[in-house]
Order: structure tokens, then C-alpha cells, then sequence
């Protein structure tokens, strides 16, 4: 099986080695009837499995203990010292698979031992109670689908830039936990208590307080992701799950909850994730603003004359996305796109709409409606709102993608001032 | 066996596959109603925690000065420290200067609100803020390593260095959560609730 594994990995390189070759004939060497030069024959063959002219002429490799992207398809995460961001643009639907997820953190990602591991509960409660990742799964479970947004998602400058750069900061799992307000009502929770404490095991040891009323409304303490373990990038062995909330209060590699009358003023709640709004600093700004992006077509991809799928995805942290528009004339008419089913709250939404290129240079764009009743604003609206010193925080701008008379598009940049 | 027997055999496992699941709709239906009559009080699943476990992580601050720890700190070995364990990564003297980026963030400017890089002098709301997050997280090398001590006169340095306290202070857990930050009075809570505006 291993040696296989390995003989698939070279064709990568395109060249065999020795050692390729020695493990395809020991692979082959099992197989009695065949004579030594027939099994090199075999191992070159087999070296060039994914790429033979006709695959029904050949036997494929075996099942394997652990499945792998087709050598074709190679999507990436696009890592920077701080972070990492979701490929968008190679997604077909709105689930990002566990190991495309965007990463956030600040002190890097924690190795933690899952037996090891205890989650806190203290502060205004009847009693403080230590549980293990063995008793947290232990409690009745539930999964749900939504997405999880850095609030500094907002990246703008020049043409070259692919749904990724832009807001790559944003990613959508199948999470499976348990509700935290099953655990309050087992720590039994205090009048008293307003916010709570939330405080990750990373050397950031990053804390942020969340006000109790999300704890009581859908805010869950997770293990899962998409039907197996959590990601050590995402808080394995436990995170808080705060769905609409900015990325940074669902606090990963969760191992302390302190109930509260007041907030803590924690560093990642004043100093960091806030930003001027005129002459003031806006603060605690938690759910994240509706908010659509077009993945295709978008730089670098290129659109040839005829009939053109626009595809995106549509978000609010405030529940259902309610309609999704798409413009084709650079902003002067707007259609109905169609959302795929279902449509659900505090998650990325699928967007498709059909058009017909007739080939002249233009601009498409899209905006999103959330069930609020707001509509994405323009970076123009979103300055004249908030004044030029926007800070990066809690940008939603509509993204508009300009195509060339040859098909090329390309990000059209805003500039603020 | 031949494709006829299989039929036959399977027609039987059919219709009690089929009686299963009406049975285990009809269940569904009722599993709310069922799950929360039968749901407990109590799990009674982890234990409770000991006071030492709790004092060993319990090290937040809040703005009323909750969670200070004895000990105190003065500017001067403030700024020993700060030479020692902070300079090579926030700069000599805590400022950026121009054409320089720093490995870590500015720390020091003045306390004017249009002022930049932000900094603790003209974006920091809370004192307790500075300690609170200095002993859980820096220096960013050796996270966790500052006595309380050292942290009391790291924050006193870093405070009299942006103007916001004297030189001769000495803080503890007595004053140094009364020390008003000049940025306090800039920031704001959200107060948007969804809808149409754009705020
Ligand atoms: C190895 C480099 C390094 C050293 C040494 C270091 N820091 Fe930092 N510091 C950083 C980085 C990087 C950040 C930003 C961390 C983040 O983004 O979360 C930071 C952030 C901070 C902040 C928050 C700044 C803000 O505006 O939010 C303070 C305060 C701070 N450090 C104080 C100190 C003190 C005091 C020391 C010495 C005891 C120290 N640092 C040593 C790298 C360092």
C-alpha cells in the first residue's frame, strides 16, 4: 500500500526516480506471473497512471487508507505570516473543505493534547466545573452549517487580485458540538452574569468577552468539522462557535469561560477589532454585515463570448441572505440571482446567474440583501457613513470585476480617498 | 445463488426494512417533545473544579481593577525591562521611526486622537488592558514569563512614556486601574441592529 502511495506521489515530478522505480517492482513483484523487465514495464506505466491516454485499458491503483486530491486539481491556501486564506475562486459550493479554511491566529497554532485538555468554567456561576473533551462530547450533540469571518477581511490596492486576496478571511464548515447553553445550565449560570469570558490555550492565551445573550441564542462549544475532528488550525480539540460573530470571538483551542457582569476590555476588544467611525472608535461590533462576492468569473480567470454562469457567494452574520443581485452593465441594472437551496441563516449562500456576453469591455458586480432588510453599501457609502479613516475592520464593500474586450478580468480597486 | 432467490429472499427484508422506518418516523416526530421530557436537570458529566485550578488560570483584569495582583512597579525599572525583553522587536524607545518596520507594533506616540500609528498614548481605552494582556502574551518569544512585579513596571514605563502618568508613580493594584486613558473618551459601542441604513 505505502509503496504505492509513493509511486503516486512522484508523478508529480514527472521524472522516475530509482527509488520509484525499485518500489513499483517490489509492488509489481507480488504479482507472480510477470518477469522482471514486465513488472519495470509495469512500474513506468503505472508512474504515469493519472495521465494515460486511455484509462479503460488500464487497472488503476488500489483502494487506499487515505484518500487524495486528483493531481489536476491542486487548490491552496495562501499563507502570509499572520494568516492564511480560503481559495474561493476553486469552490463550487459553499462548504470549504477543512483543510482550506481560513487560519487567524497570533501566536501561532498550539499542540494540545486532547486527553489533556480541560475547559474552565468559573466566575458567576452555582458551581465551577472542569470538563474534558470526553465530557463535552458526552453531552447531547448538534450540527450546523455556517460560516466563520476574520473582521479584517477587506484587502483592495490593485488589479491582480483574485476573490482570495480580497477577502479570502472566510470560510463555511459543518460544525457538530454541543449548544453552550446545555453546558451554562449544567454549571448553572447567575442572574448576575451580563458577558462572558472566552480564553483560548494558544500562547496568545486570546481572550474576548461575549455578551450571555448569545450563549442562550445559538452560540456552541464545537469538536467537528465537517464529520471528523476539528482542524489544530481551526482549535482542535475545542473551539466556541459564536455563528455571525467576527472570526475572532469564536475563541479556538477553547480552555476557560469566566461569567461576568461587565466585559473585560480585553486587548482583542479595544486595541484590536475596533475602528474610527468620524471623530469616534466604534467597539464591540460583533455580527458581520451582509456581504456577496462574484468567484466566477474573477481574475485570473478568463470569460470567452457567449453564455457565462456568474457564480458567487452571498453572506450575513445577521441570519438569511434574502436576495442576491447581479449587475452586468457596471452597476446601472441589477437582476435577481438565483440562490441555491437551502438558503440558510448566518451562512455562505450560493449564488448563479446567466448571462450573455456579447463580448464589449464591462463590469460585473454583485450585491447581497440580508433578511434585515440591509443591502450591501459601496465603499463610497461606506465612507461617507463612516468618514476616510476606515480603518480594516467591518468592511463589506460591494467587489466589482472589470472584463476586457479579450476576456481577461480583473479587480477594480477603490480607492478611499 | 441465483438472481431469482435473491428476490425472494430480499422481498421479505424489504418490507421489514419498510416497517422500520415508519416506525422510526413516527419516532422522529415525537423526538422533541420526548427528548426534552427525558432531558436532566442535570448530566452530570465533568466535575467540579478546585480552587487552586482555578486561581492557576484565573489571570483576566477588568477595567474595575478585578484580578490585579499584589506586587507593584516603578518607571525607572520599567525601562530596564523594556530595554532587556522589548526593544528588539517595539523599538528602542517604543516608536516607529520613519522607513522602519518594526517586528512588533509601535507602543508609543502621543496622546492626540488623529495622531499616527496607533498607539497605547491615543488608542488604548483601559489601563488594565496593558497589563492584562502584557502578562498573558509578551514578551512574544517567552509568553508568560514576567513577574507581576516586572509587569507593574513595565506598564508604568510604558504609560509615563506615552504621557499618561508621571515618572515618580508607583503602581499597584490600588491605582493603577484609576489611571484615565486618554483615548477612553473616543470610543463608542455598537449600537447598530441590522435594517437598511448604512452606519
Ligand atoms: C519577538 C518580538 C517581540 C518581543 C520581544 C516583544 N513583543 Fe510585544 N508584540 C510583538 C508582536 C508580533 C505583537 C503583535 C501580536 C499580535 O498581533 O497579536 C506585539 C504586541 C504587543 C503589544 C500590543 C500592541 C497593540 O497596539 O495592540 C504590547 C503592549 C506589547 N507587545 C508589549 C510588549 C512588551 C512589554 C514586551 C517586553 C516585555 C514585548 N512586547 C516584547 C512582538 C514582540
Amino acid at each position: 500500500m505505502k509503496k504505492q502511495d509513493k509511486t503516486d506521489r512522484k508523478i508529480v515530478t514527472g521524472k522516475m526516480s530509482r527509488r520509484t522505480l525499485l518500489g513499483g517492482v517490489i509492488t509489481a513483484a507480488v504479482l507472480p506471473v510477470q518477469s522482471l523487465f514486465a513488472s519495470e514495464a509495469k512500474a513506468e506505466k503505472q508512474v504515469l497512471t493519472d495521465i494515460v491516454d486511455d484509462p479503460t485499458k488500464i487497472i488503476g491503483p488500489g483502494p487506499s487508507p487515505l484518500g487524495k486530491r486528483s493531481l489536476f486539481e491542486q487548490p491552496v491556501r495562501k499563507p502570509s505570516d499572520i494568516s492564511s486564506r480560503t481559495p474561493l475562486q476553486d469552490m463550487h459550493s459553499t462548504i470549504t473543505p477543512a483543510d482550506l479554511h481560513f487560519e487567524r491566529h497570533h501566536a501561532g497554532v498550539p499542540a494540545i493534547d486532547p486527553v489533556k485538555h480541560e475547559l474552565l468554567i468559573h466566575g458567576l456561576v452555582d458551581q465551577p466545573m472542569k470538563f474534558t473533551l470526553a465530557d463535552i462530547k458526552r453531552f447531547p450533540s448538534i450540527t450546523r452549517t455556517c460560516f466563520i469571518e476574520c473582521a479584517g477581511n477587506f484587502r483592495t490596492g490593485k488589479t491582480e487580485m483574485t476573490p482570495q486576496d480580497i477577502l479570502g478571511l472566510t470560510s463555511q464548515s459543518e460544525w457538530t458540538g454541543v449548544m453552550l447553553s446545555t453546558i451554562f445550565e449544567e454549571v448553572g449560570i447567575s442572574n448576575k452574569a451580563k458577558w462572558f469570558l472566552a480564553e483560548g490555550s494558544d500562547a496568545a492565551v486570546m481572550t474576548r468577552t461575549i455578551p450571555i445573550a448569545k450563549a442562550w441564542d445559538d452560540a456552541m462549544i464545537v469538536y467537528a468539522q465537517n464529520g471528523e475532528a476539528m482542524r489544530p488550525e481551526q482549535g482542535y480539540p475545542m473551539r466556541l462557535l459564536l455563528p455571525g460573530f467576527e472570526g475572532n470571538m469564536n475563541i479556538k483551542w477553547l480552555r476557560r469561560i469566566e461569567l461576568s457582569e461587565e466585559p473585560y476590555m480585553t486587548r482583542e476588544e479595544t486595541s484590536k477589532y475596533t475602528y474610527p467611525v468620524k471623530d469616534k472608535i466604534r467597539m464591540f461590533s460583533f455580527e458581520l454585515d451582509a456581504r456577496s462576492i462574484i468567484t466566477y468569473p474573477a481574475y485570473p480567470q478568463k470569460v470567452n463570448k457567449g453564455w457565462v454562469e456568474i457564480r458567487g457567494i452571498a453572506w450575513s452574520g445577521r441570519g438569511k441572505v434574502e436576495k442576491v443581485e447581479v449587475s452586468t452593465d457596471a452597476g446601472k441594472t441589477w437582476q435577481l440571482a438565483n440562490l441555491q437551496e437551502p438558503v440558510l441563516s448566518k451562512a455562505h449562500t450560493y449564488f448563479r446567474h446567466l448571462w450573455e456576453w456579447d463580448g464589449k469591455a464591462t463590469e460585473i458586480l454583485s450585491r447581497v440583501t440580508d433578511e434585515t432588510g440591509y443591502l450591501q453599501p459601496t465603499l463610497a457609502q461606506l465612507v461617507a457613513a463612516r468618514g476616510v479613516n476606515l480603518g480594516g475592520y467591518h468592511m463589506n464593500p460591494i467587489t466589482a470585476w472589470q472584463i476586457g474586450a479579450d476576456g481577461r478580468v480583473l479587480f477594480k480597486p477603490e480607492t478611499i480617498k | 445463488m441465483n438472481r431469482k432467490t435473491v428476490y425472494i429472499l430480499a422481498f421479505p427484508v424489504m418490507l421489514f426494512l419498510m416497517s422500520l422506518k415508519t416506525a422510526f418516523t413516527s419516532m422522529q416526530a415525537q423526538s422533541p417533545s420526548t427528548d426534552s421530557l427525558k432531558r436532566p436537570a442535570k448530566f452530570g458529566f465533568g466535575r467540579p473544579a478546585t480552587a487552586q485550578e482555578i486561581a492557576a488560570w484565573n489571570i483576566d483584569i477588568r477595567p474595575d481593577g478585578k484580578g490585579l495582583p499584589a506586587g507593584q512597579g516603578d518607571v525607572k525599572k520599567g525601562k530596564l525591562l523594556y530595554a532587556q525583553k522589548c526593544a528588539m522587536c517595539h523599538g528602542e524607545d517604543g516608536t516607529e521611526k520613519p522607513g522602519v518596520k518594526l517586528p512588533g507594533s509601535a507602543l508609543v506616540g502621543d496622546t492626540s486622537a488623529n495622531s499616527k500609528p496607533k498607539t497605547i498614548g491615543n488608542y488604548w481605552p483601559y489601563a488594565t488592558t496593558l497589563f492584562d494582556y502584557m502578562r498573558r502574551a509578551m514578551p512574544y518569544n517567552l509568553p508568560g514569563s514576567l513577574s507581576n512585579n516586572e509587569v507593574y513596571s513595565i506598564t508604568a514605563y510604558l504609560l509615563n512614556a506615552n504621557k499618561i502618568i508621571k515618572a515618580d508613580v508607583v503602581l499597584d493594584a490600588k491605582n493603577l486601574y484609576k489611571v484615565q486613558m486618554p483615548a477612553k473618551k473616543l470610543f463608542i459601542m455598537d449600537d447598530r441592529k441590522g435594517g437598511p441604513e448604512i452606519k
